[in-house]
Protein backbone atom coordinates (compact mmCIF):
# COMPACT_ATOMS: atom_id res chain seq x y z
CA UNK A 1 0.00 0.00 0.00
CA UNK A 2 1.13 3.29 -0.94
CA UNK A 3 0.03 6.19 1.25
CA UNK A 4 -0.15 10.16 0.63
CA UNK A 5 -0.73 11.56 4.32
CA UNK A 6 -2.40 15.28 3.18
CA UNK A 7 -2.24 16.81 6.15
CA UNK A 8 0.37 15.86 9.46
CA UNK A 9 2.10 18.45 11.63
CA UNK A 10 4.81 16.76 11.81
CA UNK A 11 6.77 19.40 13.94
CA UNK A 12 5.12 18.03 17.25
CA UNK A 13 5.91 14.09 16.14
CA UNK A 14 9.29 12.27 17.42
CA UNK A 15 11.68 10.77 14.46
CA UNK A 16 10.42 7.28 15.83
CA UNK A 17 6.49 8.44 14.19
CA UNK A 18 8.44 8.95 10.82
CA UNK A 19 10.12 5.79 10.69
CA UNK A 20 6.37 3.86 12.02
CA UNK A 21 4.93 5.93 9.09
CA UNK A 22 7.52 4.47 6.47
CA UNK A 23 6.92 1.54 7.58
CA UNK A 24 3.34 1.24 6.72
CA UNK A 25 3.83 2.95 3.23
CA UNK A 26 3.34 6.41 3.68
CA UNK A 27 5.46 7.77 0.90
CA UNK A 28 4.69 11.54 0.69
CA UNK A 29 3.22 13.95 3.80
CA UNK A 30 1.68 17.34 3.61
CA UNK A 31 2.84 19.64 6.69
CA UNK A 32 0.13 22.55 6.67
CA UNK A 33 1.08 25.26 8.99
CA UNK A 34 -0.51 25.42 11.85
CA UNK A 35 -0.83 27.08 15.73
CA UNK A 36 1.51 25.76 18.36
CA UNK A 37 -0.86 24.68 21.11
CA UNK A 38 0.02 27.58 22.74
CA UNK A 39 -0.20 30.71 21.33
CA UNK A 40 2.81 33.05 20.04
CA UNK A 41 3.82 36.42 20.54
CA UNK A 42 6.32 37.34 17.85
CA UNK A 43 6.32 37.93 14.02
CA UNK A 44 9.64 36.17 14.44
CA UNK A 45 9.15 32.88 15.58
CA UNK A 46 6.54 31.87 12.60
CA UNK A 47 9.75 32.83 10.09
CA UNK A 48 11.26 30.27 12.34
CA UNK A 49 8.39 27.99 11.95
CA UNK A 50 7.69 28.40 8.04
CA UNK A 51 11.58 27.88 7.87
CA UNK A 52 11.78 24.85 9.27
CA UNK A 53 8.66 23.72 7.52
CA UNK A 54 11.17 23.89 4.42
CA UNK A 55 14.25 22.92 5.71
CA UNK A 56 14.69 20.61 8.24
CA UNK A 57 11.22 18.67 8.21
CA UNK A 58 11.70 17.75 5.03
CA UNK A 59 15.22 16.73 5.65
CA UNK A 60 13.78 14.75 9.02
CA UNK A 61 11.18 12.98 6.52
CA UNK A 62 13.90 12.32 3.67
CA UNK A 63 15.74 9.77 6.34
CA UNK A 64 12.83 7.37 5.99
CA UNK A 65 12.06 7.75 1.96
CA UNK A 66 9.30 10.23 2.85
CA UNK A 67 8.86 13.04 0.37
CA UNK A 68 7.58 16.27 2.61
CA UNK A 69 6.14 19.00 1.02
CA UNK A 70 4.13 22.12 3.33
CA UNK A 71 1.58 24.60 3.13
CA UNK A 72 1.77 27.92 4.45
CA UNK A 73 -0.43 30.57 6.27
CA UNK A 74 -1.21 32.41 8.96
CA UNK A 75 -3.87 30.31 10.75
CA UNK A 76 -7.42 30.79 12.15
CA UNK A 77 -6.81 31.02 15.33
CA UNK A 78 -3.55 33.42 15.61
CA UNK A 79 -5.44 35.80 12.99
CA UNK A 80 -7.31 36.95 16.02
CA UNK A 81 -3.96 38.29 17.55
CA UNK A 82 -3.71 41.89 16.29
CA UNK A 83 0.22 41.58 17.03
CA UNK A 84 0.78 39.02 14.97
CA UNK A 85 -1.91 39.45 12.26
CA UNK A 86 -0.20 42.01 9.44
CA UNK A 87 3.33 41.04 10.25
CA UNK A 88 2.44 37.49 9.13
CA UNK A 89 0.43 38.28 6.28
CA UNK A 90 3.03 40.37 5.03
CA UNK A 91 5.64 37.57 5.06
CA UNK A 92 3.55 35.02 3.36
CA UNK A 93 4.87 36.07 -0.39
CA UNK A 94 8.07 35.20 0.32
CA UNK A 95 7.05 32.11 0.84
CA UNK A 96 4.12 31.13 -0.96
CA UNK A 97 6.59 30.97 -3.94
CA UNK A 98 8.81 28.10 -2.45
CA UNK A 99 9.64 25.08 -4.00
CA UNK A 100 8.06 22.73 -1.39
CA UNK A 101 5.05 24.40 -1.22
CA UNK A 102 1.97 23.23 -2.38
CA UNK A 103 -0.95 25.11 -0.94
CA UNK A 104 -1.84 27.51 0.77
CA UNK A 105 -2.67 26.83 4.09
CA UNK A 106 -4.46 25.92 6.73
CA UNK A 107 -6.26 29.18 6.50
CA UNK A 108 -10.00 29.13 7.55
CA UNK A 109 -12.12 29.76 10.80
CA UNK A 110 -12.06 29.18 14.48
CA UNK A 111 -14.10 31.31 16.34
CA UNK A 112 -15.99 32.87 12.99
CA UNK A 113 -14.59 36.48 13.77
CA UNK A 114 -14.56 39.60 11.42
CA UNK A 115 -10.98 39.79 11.82
CA UNK A 116 -11.31 35.36 10.66
CA UNK A 117 -12.99 36.83 7.74
CA UNK A 118 -11.11 39.03 6.57
CA UNK A 119 -7.70 36.86 7.33
CA UNK A 120 -9.18 34.13 5.36
CA UNK A 121 -10.27 36.63 2.36
CA UNK A 122 -6.94 37.72 2.16
CA UNK A 123 -5.71 34.49 1.92
CA UNK A 124 -7.74 32.75 -0.61
CA UNK A 125 -6.83 35.53 -2.51
CA UNK A 126 -3.15 34.71 -1.75
CA UNK A 127 -3.90 30.99 -3.63
CA UNK A 128 -5.33 32.17 -6.74
CA UNK A 129 -2.12 35.37 -7.26
CA UNK A 130 0.19 32.19 -6.61
CA UNK A 131 -1.90 29.35 -8.64
CA UNK A 132 -1.92 27.63 -5.22
CA UNK A 133 -4.44 25.38 -3.86
CA UNK A 134 -5.63 25.95 -0.50
CA UNK A 135 -6.22 23.84 2.72
CA UNK A 136 -9.12 25.44 4.56
CA UNK A 137 -9.85 24.13 8.17
CA UNK A 138 -12.77 24.13 9.30
CA UNK A 139 -13.81 24.91 13.01
CA UNK A 140 -14.64 22.63 15.75
CA UNK A 141 -17.31 24.45 17.64
CA UNK A 142 -20.27 24.97 15.24
CA UNK A 143 -18.98 23.17 12.94
CA UNK A 144 -21.98 23.06 10.45
CA UNK A 145 -22.44 26.77 10.32
CA UNK A 146 -18.40 26.88 10.06
CA UNK A 147 -18.84 24.70 6.92
CA UNK A 148 -21.62 26.20 5.65
CA UNK A 149 -19.68 30.11 6.01
CA UNK A 150 -16.70 28.63 4.57
CA UNK A 151 -18.19 27.63 1.59
CA UNK A 152 -19.63 30.86 1.03
CA UNK A 153 -16.54 32.75 1.43
CA UNK A 154 -14.59 29.97 -1.08
CA UNK A 155 -17.55 30.67 -3.90
CA UNK A 156 -16.94 35.00 -2.98
CA UNK A 157 -13.31 34.53 -3.69
CA UNK A 158 -13.46 33.51 -6.92
CA UNK A 159 -11.26 30.34 -6.52
CA UNK A 160 -12.69 27.41 -8.31
CA UNK A 161 -13.76 25.41 -5.45
CA UNK A 162 -11.75 21.68 -7.06
CA UNK A 163 -8.56 23.96 -5.87
CA UNK A 164 -10.14 23.92 -2.44
CA UNK A 165 -10.06 21.14 0.85
CA UNK A 166 -12.57 21.20 2.93
CA UNK A 167 -11.00 19.84 5.90
CA UNK A 168 -12.40 17.91 9.49
CA UNK A 169 -15.55 16.97 8.34
CA UNK A 170 -18.41 14.75 9.85
CA UNK A 171 -21.39 13.10 9.18
CA UNK A 172 -23.09 16.32 9.36
CA UNK A 173 -21.32 18.31 7.08
CA UNK A 174 -19.97 15.78 4.16
CA UNK A 175 -23.05 16.39 1.97
CA UNK A 176 -22.75 20.14 1.78
CA UNK A 177 -18.97 19.56 1.25
CA UNK A 178 -19.36 17.26 -1.53
CA UNK A 179 -22.41 19.36 -3.18
CA UNK A 180 -19.45 22.26 -2.76
CA UNK A 181 -17.87 21.19 -5.51
CA UNK A 182 -15.01 21.34 -3.40
CA UNK A 183 -12.30 18.09 -2.05
CA UNK A 184 -13.68 16.61 1.10
CA UNK A 185 -11.13 15.89 4.07
CA UNK A 186 -11.49 14.45 7.25
CA UNK A 187 -9.48 13.54 10.06
CA UNK A 188 -9.09 10.24 12.05
CA UNK A 189 -8.52 10.83 15.57
CA UNK A 190 -8.05 8.01 18.19
CA UNK A 191 -10.99 10.05 20.76
CA UNK A 192 -12.27 13.23 18.32
CA UNK A 193 -13.45 13.82 14.99
CA UNK A 194 -13.47 11.09 12.72
CA UNK A 195 -12.85 7.17 13.56
CA UNK A 196 -12.16 4.44 10.98
CA UNK A 197 -15.37 2.67 11.16
CA UNK A 198 -17.76 5.83 10.64
CA UNK A 199 -15.06 7.21 7.97
CA UNK A 200 -15.77 3.44 6.32
CA UNK A 201 -19.70 4.41 7.04
CA UNK A 202 -19.24 7.95 5.07
CA UNK A 203 -17.44 6.22 2.58
CA UNK A 204 -20.40 4.12 1.58
CA UNK A 205 -22.89 6.47 1.50
CA UNK A 206 -20.94 9.38 -0.23
CA UNK A 207 -18.55 7.75 -2.66
CA UNK A 208 -14.42 7.71 -2.81
CA UNK A 209 -14.66 11.15 -5.54
CA UNK A 210 -12.99 13.95 -3.77
CA UNK A 211 -12.32 12.30 -0.89
CA UNK A 212 -9.58 12.81 1.14
CA UNK A 213 -8.07 11.21 4.72
CA UNK A 214 -6.06 12.45 7.30
CA UNK A 215 -4.24 11.52 10.47
CA UNK A 216 -3.61 15.57 11.31
CA UNK A 217 -1.32 14.38 13.62
CA UNK A 218 -0.42 17.17 16.20
CA UNK A 219 0.79 17.69 19.87
CA UNK A 220 -2.48 16.49 21.45
CA UNK A 221 -3.54 13.01 20.80
CA UNK A 222 -3.43 11.91 17.37
CA UNK A 223 -1.78 8.55 15.74
CA UNK A 224 0.58 8.99 12.67
CA UNK A 225 -0.39 5.90 11.57
CA UNK A 226 -4.70 6.61 11.20
CA UNK A 227 -4.67 6.98 7.27
CA UNK A 228 -2.92 2.66 6.97
CA UNK A 229 -5.59 1.82 9.86
CA UNK A 230 -8.79 3.76 8.16
CA UNK A 231 -6.97 2.05 4.42
CA UNK A 232 -6.87 -1.78 6.24
CA UNK A 233 -11.03 -0.38 7.67
CA UNK A 234 -11.65 -0.16 4.45
CA UNK A 235 -10.17 -3.48 2.88
CA UNK A 236 -12.35 -5.02 5.50
CA UNK A 237 -15.18 -3.87 4.68
CA UNK A 238 -15.00 -4.80 1.13
CA UNK A 239 -13.65 -1.78 -0.77
CA UNK A 240 -11.36 -2.56 -3.66
CA UNK A 241 -7.55 -2.20 -3.56
CA UNK A 242 -8.10 0.45 -6.40
CA UNK A 243 -10.96 2.07 -4.42
CA UNK A 244 -8.33 2.61 -1.12
CA UNK A 245 -5.48 3.76 -3.45
CA UNK A 246 -7.63 6.47 -5.10
CA UNK A 247 -8.81 7.35 -1.47
CA UNK A 248 -4.77 7.00 0.11
CA UNK A 249 -3.04 7.92 -2.51
CA UNK A 250 -4.51 9.18 -5.88
CA UNK A 251 -6.93 11.73 -4.84
CA UNK A 252 -4.20 13.31 -2.40
CA UNK A 253 -2.19 13.83 -5.30
CA UNK A 254 -4.80 15.41 -8.11
CA UNK A 255 -5.38 17.60 -5.19
CA UNK A 256 -2.04 19.30 -4.24
CA UNK A 257 -0.80 18.03 -7.24
CA UNK A 258 -2.89 21.46 -8.83
CA UNK A 259 0.00 23.43 -7.19
CA UNK A 260 2.71 21.47 -10.43
CA UNK A 261 4.83 21.86 -7.20
CA UNK A 262 4.80 17.78 -5.63
CA UNK A 263 7.99 16.14 -6.10
CA UNK A 264 7.57 12.70 -5.23
CA UNK A 265 10.65 10.86 -6.66
CA UNK A 266 12.71 12.88 -3.98
CA UNK A 267 11.20 10.75 -1.32
CA UNK A 268 13.34 8.04 -2.13
CA UNK A 269 16.82 9.43 -1.87
CA UNK A 270 17.66 10.61 1.67
CA UNK A 271 20.00 13.04 1.68
CA UNK A 272 23.21 11.95 4.37
CA UNK A 273 23.26 15.12 6.25
CA UNK A 274 21.01 18.85 6.79
CA UNK A 275 23.34 21.60 8.17
CA UNK A 276 26.14 19.15 8.63
CA UNK A 277 23.91 16.65 11.35
CA UNK A 278 22.39 13.70 10.36
CA UNK A 279 19.50 12.61 12.76
CA UNK A 280 20.73 8.94 11.52
CA UNK A 281 23.37 9.55 13.56
CA UNK A 282 22.14 9.22 17.16
CA UNK A 283 25.00 10.48 18.70
CA UNK A 284 24.76 13.95 16.86
CA UNK A 285 21.03 14.36 17.20
CA UNK A 286 20.34 17.26 19.70
CA UNK B 1 -22.11 40.51 39.86
CA UNK B 2 -20.27 37.53 41.36
CA UNK B 3 -16.53 37.32 42.43
CA UNK B 4 -14.83 37.89 45.76
CA UNK B 5 -13.46 41.06 46.96
CA UNK B 6 -10.02 42.30 47.45
CA UNK B 7 -9.50 42.86 51.17
CA UNK B 8 -11.61 39.56 51.37
CA UNK B 9 -9.58 37.66 49.51
CA UNK B 10 -6.15 39.12 51.75
CA UNK B 11 -7.87 38.62 54.70
CA UNK B 12 -8.36 34.96 54.00
CA UNK B 13 -4.43 34.44 52.84
CA UNK B 14 -3.30 36.50 55.70
CA UNK B 15 -5.00 34.06 58.32
CA UNK B 16 -3.18 31.26 56.05
CA UNK B 17 0.43 32.36 55.81
CA UNK B 18 2.65 32.08 58.48
CA UNK B 19 4.86 34.52 59.99
CA UNK B 20 7.85 34.27 57.27
CA UNK B 21 5.20 33.99 54.66
CA UNK B 22 3.47 37.01 55.82
CA UNK B 23 6.31 38.86 56.20
CA UNK B 24 7.61 37.96 52.59
CA UNK B 25 4.07 39.35 51.32
CA UNK B 26 4.63 43.05 53.15
CA UNK B 27 8.25 43.20 51.41
CA UNK B 28 7.03 42.20 48.04
CA UNK B 29 4.23 44.48 48.56
CA UNK B 30 6.25 47.71 49.86
CA UNK B 31 8.86 46.72 47.39
CA UNK B 32 6.64 46.90 44.01
CA UNK B 33 4.95 49.98 45.54
CA UNK B 34 8.16 51.65 45.42
CA UNK B 35 9.17 50.75 42.43
CA UNK B 36 6.79 49.36 39.61
CA UNK B 37 9.50 47.11 37.95
CA UNK B 38 10.04 45.16 40.80
CA UNK B 39 7.14 43.18 39.89
CA UNK B 40 8.96 41.47 37.45
CA UNK B 41 10.92 39.52 40.25
CA UNK B 42 8.71 39.18 43.17
CA UNK B 43 5.68 38.16 41.44
CA UNK B 44 7.03 35.31 39.56
CA UNK B 45 8.54 34.34 43.01
CA UNK B 46 5.32 33.93 45.18
CA UNK B 47 4.38 30.55 44.92
CA UNK B 48 7.64 28.88 46.64
CA UNK B 49 7.29 31.98 49.14
CA UNK B 50 3.66 31.46 49.95
CA UNK B 51 2.96 27.93 49.21
CA UNK B 52 -0.10 27.02 46.77
CA UNK B 53 -2.67 25.86 49.42
CA UNK B 54 -6.48 26.14 48.27
CA UNK B 55 -7.83 28.44 49.99
CA UNK B 56 -11.46 28.83 51.02
CA UNK B 57 -12.67 31.36 49.24
CA UNK B 58 -14.17 31.43 45.74
CA UNK B 59 -15.52 33.58 43.38
CA UNK B 60 -19.00 32.11 43.04
CA UNK B 61 -20.31 29.00 44.09
CA UNK B 62 -19.29 26.16 41.68
CA UNK B 63 -16.13 28.35 41.01
CA UNK B 64 -12.19 26.90 41.74
CA UNK B 65 -10.39 28.03 45.17
CA UNK B 66 -8.31 30.56 44.78
CA UNK B 67 -5.05 29.40 45.47
CA UNK B 68 -2.42 31.00 48.10
CA UNK B 69 0.01 31.77 45.24
CA UNK B 70 -2.89 33.40 43.05
CA UNK B 71 -4.16 35.29 46.11
CA UNK B 72 -0.56 36.56 46.95
CA UNK B 73 -0.04 37.68 43.30
CA UNK B 74 -3.44 39.17 43.11
CA UNK B 75 -2.22 41.47 46.00
CA UNK B 76 1.11 41.99 44.17
CA UNK B 77 -0.71 43.38 41.04
CA UNK B 78 -3.00 45.43 43.28
CA UNK B 79 -0.14 47.28 44.96
CA UNK B 80 0.45 48.65 41.83
CA UNK B 81 -2.66 50.73 41.31
CA UNK B 82 -2.97 52.65 38.33
CA UNK B 83 0.87 51.35 37.27
CA UNK B 84 -1.06 47.70 36.70
CA UNK B 85 -1.45 48.49 33.19
CA UNK B 86 1.75 49.32 32.45
CA UNK B 87 3.32 45.84 33.35
CA UNK B 88 0.29 43.35 33.25
CA UNK B 89 0.68 42.60 29.48
CA UNK B 90 4.62 41.79 29.86
CA UNK B 91 4.17 39.95 33.25
CA UNK B 92 1.36 37.90 31.32
CA UNK B 93 3.58 37.40 28.38
CA UNK B 94 6.75 36.64 30.27
CA UNK B 95 4.48 34.43 32.31
CA UNK B 96 4.07 30.74 33.27
CA UNK B 97 0.90 29.06 33.75
CA UNK B 98 0.80 29.74 37.50
CA UNK B 99 1.50 33.04 36.90
CA UNK B 100 -0.82 33.47 33.93
CA UNK B 101 -3.76 31.93 35.97
CA UNK B 102 -3.45 34.41 38.95
CA UNK B 103 -3.47 37.09 36.35
CA UNK B 104 -6.62 35.90 34.87
CA UNK B 105 -8.35 35.14 37.71
CA UNK B 106 -7.33 39.09 38.94
CA UNK B 107 -8.66 40.88 36.63
CA UNK B 108 -12.12 41.89 37.98
CA UNK B 109 -10.00 42.85 41.07
CA UNK B 110 -7.32 45.46 39.39
CA UNK B 111 -8.28 48.79 37.76
CA UNK B 112 -7.11 47.83 34.12
CA UNK B 113 -10.48 48.54 32.66
CA UNK B 114 -11.56 47.20 29.16
CA UNK B 115 -7.91 46.73 28.08
CA UNK B 116 -7.70 43.31 29.68
CA UNK B 117 -10.07 41.60 27.13
CA UNK B 118 -6.68 40.79 25.32
CA UNK B 119 -5.01 38.35 27.70
CA UNK B 120 -8.54 36.93 28.04
CA UNK B 121 -8.54 36.19 24.85
CA UNK B 122 -5.15 34.98 24.45
CA UNK B 123 -5.85 32.34 26.93
CA UNK B 124 -8.90 31.31 25.45
CA UNK B 125 -6.61 30.45 22.17
CA UNK B 126 -4.64 28.08 24.08
CA UNK B 127 -5.36 24.48 24.45
CA UNK B 128 -4.71 24.39 28.23
CA UNK B 129 -7.69 23.67 30.14
CA UNK B 130 -5.89 25.75 33.49
CA UNK B 131 -5.75 29.06 31.54
CA UNK B 132 -8.93 28.59 29.70
CA UNK B 133 -10.76 27.91 33.23
CA UNK B 134 -9.30 30.29 34.97
CA UNK B 135 -9.82 33.29 31.90
CA UNK B 136 -13.78 32.91 32.35
CA UNK B 137 -13.73 34.19 35.90
CA UNK B 138 -16.09 37.71 36.67
CA UNK B 139 -14.12 39.72 34.11
CA UNK B 140 -14.48 37.70 31.00
CA UNK B 141 -18.00 37.44 31.61
CA UNK B 142 -18.17 41.02 31.92
CA UNK B 143 -16.42 42.04 29.16
CA UNK B 144 -16.86 39.64 26.33
CA UNK B 145 -18.86 40.10 23.72
CA UNK B 146 -21.87 37.95 22.87
CA UNK B 147 -19.97 36.19 20.35
CA UNK B 148 -16.43 35.49 22.27
CA UNK B 149 -18.18 34.16 25.03
CA UNK B 150 -20.21 31.47 23.10
CA UNK B 151 -16.84 30.31 21.61
CA UNK B 152 -15.13 30.48 25.13
CA UNK B 153 -18.44 28.19 26.63
CA UNK B 154 -17.99 26.03 23.34
CA UNK B 155 -14.74 25.61 24.35
CA UNK B 156 -15.32 24.39 28.09
CA UNK B 157 -17.32 22.19 26.81
CA UNK B 158 -14.75 20.61 24.09
CA UNK B 159 -12.64 20.76 27.00
CA UNK B 160 -14.47 19.07 29.85
CA UNK B 161 -14.56 22.06 31.93
CA UNK B 162 -17.53 22.20 33.77
CA UNK B 163 -19.96 25.43 32.73
CA UNK B 164 -20.94 25.81 36.62
CA UNK B 165 -17.47 26.81 36.95
CA UNK B 166 -18.52 30.17 34.68
CA UNK B 167 -20.05 32.98 36.86
CA UNK B 168 -23.29 34.32 36.08
CA UNK B 169 -23.71 32.24 32.86
CA UNK B 170 -27.40 32.86 33.35
CA UNK B 171 -26.81 36.57 32.42
CA UNK B 172 -25.19 35.68 29.16
CA UNK B 173 -26.50 33.05 27.69
CA UNK B 174 -28.71 33.78 24.79
CA UNK B 175 -30.19 32.16 21.96
CA UNK B 176 -27.57 31.50 19.90
CA UNK B 177 -25.46 29.43 22.81
CA UNK B 178 -28.28 26.79 23.18
CA UNK B 179 -28.48 26.45 19.13
CA UNK B 180 -25.05 26.22 19.35
CA UNK B 181 -24.70 23.02 22.42
CA UNK B 182 -27.70 21.71 20.43
CA UNK B 183 -25.88 21.57 16.95
CA UNK B 184 -22.98 20.32 19.06
CA UNK B 185 -25.06 18.04 20.72
CA UNK B 186 -26.49 16.43 17.48
CA UNK B 187 -22.88 16.34 16.53
CA UNK B 188 -21.61 13.86 18.98
CA UNK B 189 -24.91 11.49 18.68
CA UNK B 190 -24.44 11.51 14.99
CA UNK B 191 -20.56 10.10 15.83
CA UNK B 192 -22.36 7.83 18.08
CA UNK B 193 -20.50 9.55 20.99
CA UNK B 194 -22.25 10.64 24.56
CA UNK B 195 -23.59 14.18 24.94
CA UNK B 196 -21.80 16.14 27.96
CA UNK B 197 -24.67 16.65 30.44
CA UNK B 198 -24.03 19.83 31.59
CA UNK B 199 -25.21 21.27 28.18
CA UNK B 200 -28.93 20.67 28.52
CA UNK B 201 -29.87 23.12 31.22
CA UNK B 202 -28.25 25.84 28.79
CA UNK B 203 -30.09 24.59 25.45
CA UNK B 204 -33.42 24.10 27.30
CA UNK B 205 -33.68 28.24 28.04
CA UNK B 206 -34.02 28.73 24.41
CA UNK B 207 -35.03 25.75 23.19
CA UNK B 208 -33.38 25.37 19.41
CA UNK B 209 -36.64 23.41 17.75
CA UNK B 210 -34.51 22.16 14.31
CA UNK B 211 -31.53 21.06 16.36
CA UNK B 212 -33.60 19.35 18.55
CA UNK B 213 -35.58 17.39 16.32
CA UNK B 214 -32.39 16.58 14.60
CA UNK B 215 -31.45 14.96 17.16
CA UNK B 216 -34.88 12.90 18.01
CA UNK B 217 -34.32 11.53 13.98
CA UNK B 218 -31.39 9.93 14.84
CA UNK B 219 -33.06 7.57 16.76
CA UNK B 220 -33.75 5.94 12.96
CA UNK B 221 -30.48 6.19 11.66
CA UNK B 222 -28.87 3.51 10.12
CA UNK B 223 -26.30 2.55 11.95
CA UNK B 224 -27.02 1.26 15.56
CA UNK B 225 -24.32 3.28 17.36
CA UNK B 226 -26.32 6.48 16.48
CA UNK B 227 -29.46 5.53 17.39
CA UNK B 228 -28.23 4.28 20.92
CA UNK B 229 -26.22 7.59 20.61
CA UNK B 230 -29.91 9.30 20.65
CA UNK B 231 -31.69 7.16 22.72
CA UNK B 232 -28.76 7.90 25.55
CA UNK B 233 -29.01 11.75 24.88
CA UNK B 234 -32.72 12.32 24.68
CA UNK B 235 -33.17 10.41 27.99
CA UNK B 236 -30.46 12.73 29.64
CA UNK B 237 -32.13 15.73 27.82
CA UNK B 238 -35.82 14.61 29.65
CA UNK B 239 -33.90 13.98 33.06
CA UNK B 240 -32.52 17.41 33.36
CA UNK B 241 -35.84 18.52 32.26
CA UNK B 242 -37.25 17.13 35.16
CA UNK B 243 -34.48 18.11 37.55
CA UNK B 244 -34.68 21.95 36.42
Amino acid sequence: MRIFEPHAHMTSRTTDDYEAMAAVGVKAIVEPAFWLGQPRSSVGTFVDYFNSLLGWEPFRASQFGIAHHCAIALNPKEANDPALRDGVLELLPRYLVKDRVVAVGEVGYDAMTPEEDQVLAAQLALGIEHDLPVLVHTPHRDKLAGVRRSIDVVRESGLPPERVLLDHNNELTVREAKDSGCWVGFSIYPNTKMDEDRMVAVLREEGTDRMVINSAVDWGRSDPLKVAKTANAMHQAGFSEDEIDKVVWRNPIAFYGQSGRLQLEQGEEATETFAGNSILRGEKAG
Amino acid sequence: MSGVSLALLTGILREHLDSRAASWLDDAIAAVKSDAGAVRTWFPAAARKVGTASLDVRDHDGGEPWSADEAARTALLAALGARVTEEIDDLYRYGDAAERRAILRSLHLLPVGDAATTLVLDALRTNDERLVAASLGPYAVDHLDDSSLRQAVLKCVFMGIPLARIPDLETRADAELARMLAAYAHERVAAGRDVPNDVWPWIDRFPPEAELAAIADELHANAHSRRRAAAAALAQHDASRRRN
